[in-house]
């Protein structure tokens, strides 16, 4: 047997769920998982890494489209994988497609803000697409599948 | 759905297409009457997953 130095791929996954607490916690009312939330930006917009919560700034708007967006389903809990001694993976993926239904969005977009709405809408990720406008439209975010190699979000040591 | 509400889809022009890179796998669809957009859809997959790698953690001394 060995020791070996290594990030404990249980605390990646607990993480995600919030239950390390390094600093000043947010107060939770209960133990209920948080609501998100994905927010539909022009092209001409700026939200990346450096974006902390959603923002009204540069978000869509058009007819059918509600400031804020849709709600994001979060019914699969994070998964963490362990590979080896030193590698593992943290993953969660939203559980269904992002859907915006019967909307008319005629200025380009290209990106979705998914943020925490429980948390004072603090944000979670930003994810790219080619430029798109919607007549009158559905528009459709599907997700890729939840596993250690796609899942949506991943923390990992290699 | 259409700008005009419901039509027969058989009066209007269909256009379709499919955009697929490492990023996403994107659908399309639009119908058009009398060379006005009076749909459009889209449909994106996404493909390529955030993730934050963490590599040899640091030693001391």
């Amino acid at each position: 047997m060995a020791n070996t130095q290594s990030m404990c791929t249980s605390f990646m996954g607990e993480l995600m769920t919030g239950t390390h607490n390094f600093g000043t916690a947010p107060v939770r009312a209960t133990g209920a998982t948080d609501a998100f939330k994905a927010a539909l930006y022009l092209a001409s917009a700026t939200v990346d890494a450096a974006t902390t919560a959603y923002t009204v700034s540069g978000e869509v708007s058009g007819a059918g489209y509600s400031a804020g967006g849709v709600a994001v389903t979060m019914a699969t809990p994070p998964t963490a994988t362990n590979s080896s001694a030193t590698a593992g993976v943290a993953f969660v993926t939203p559980s269904a497609s992002i859907t915006y239904t019967t909307v008319t969005l005629t200025t380009a977009f290209d990106a979705v803000l998914i943020y925490n709405s429980t948390q004072s809408n603090k944000a979670v990720s930003v994810h790219t697409f080619g430029s798109q406008t919607i007549t009158a439209g559905t528009f459709t975010l599907t997700m890729p599948a939840n596993t250690t190699s796609t899942a949506l979000l991943r923390l990992a040591t290699t | 759905m259409t700008t005009k509400g419901e039509m027969d889809e058989s009066l209007l022009e269909k256009r379709e297409g499919t955009v697929d890179t490492e990023n996403e796998l994107t659908m399309w669809i639009e119908y058009w009457l009398e060379g006005e957009l009076i749909h459009r859809s889209a449909h994106v997959t996404l493909k390529k997953p955030l993730i934050f790698i963490g590599g040899e953690t640091a030693s001391i001394g």
